[in-house]
């Protein structure tokens, strides 16, 4: 069985795992813990767009 | 007993700090490599354990599944070392994926190197989870 996953859900995945790790071990109560992994997860998928913008405009 | 009945696995989270115990200071981060999250599922920190090994086991299995590369720890090149010490980050998994010759050796198409990086990354956020497994067995983290 193998998977192929496009460019962003390889993306959002990744965000949403590694944001789930980093929210859990750099905080220390629930809600601090959920809040810093959202963070994350808007900091890594927001990176993926930004970095597809200067891409694009560097094609262009 | 009617205490320990409404003890919720949430109310385990606020637990304090313990005091440090030198046995599960070198337990838990060894169990957290073999098995990631386990090292506090053992401290009875639930959920925080099974978000750990449920976000940690995935993302190495999606990476077998998306045909990554698994490091062998005789690559040669210095980059191929650097994966192999991410990829030993996942413990257990990792030894299962060697025995069972699970992985490619070479990237084939250009998903799969996705999968190159689940696996490795897999790997670097047990190291994460090691580190907090043995920050609350020393009483550094509640």
């Amino acid at each position: 069985m193998t998977l192929e996953l496009s460019h962003f859900s390889a993306a959002v995945l990744f965000s949403v795992f590694a944001s789930a790790v980093f929210g859990v071990t750099q905080r220390n109560t629930p809600s601090e813990q959920i809040r810093y992994g959202l963070y994350c997860f808007v900091m890594f998928a927001g990176g993926v767009f930004v970095a597809g913008w200067v891409m694009w405009l560097l094609r262009h | 007993m009617a205490n320990s009945t409404k003890f919720s696995a949430v109310e385990t989270q606020k637990t304090p700090a313990l005091p440090a115990s030198p046995k599960m200071s070198v337990i838990a981060p060894a169990i957290a490599w073999l098995i990631p999250g386990a090292g506090h599922l053992i401290q009875k920190r639930w959920i925080r354990g099974l978000v750990l090994m449920a976000s940690i086991s995935t993302m190495f299995v999606l990476g077998l599944l998306m045909q990554g590369r698994v490091y062998h720890p005789n690559g040669g090149d210095i980059l191929d070392i650097l994966g192999f010490v991410g990829d030993v980050g996942a413990g257990g998994l990792y030894i299962v994926t060697r025995m069972q010759d699970w992985g490619h050796g070479a990237i084939a198409h250009a998903t799969a190197d996705y999968g190159t990086k689940f696996l490795i990354v897999a790997g670097l956020l047990n190291f994460i989870s090691v580190a907090d497994a043995y920050h609350i067995a020393i009483g550094k983290k509640p």
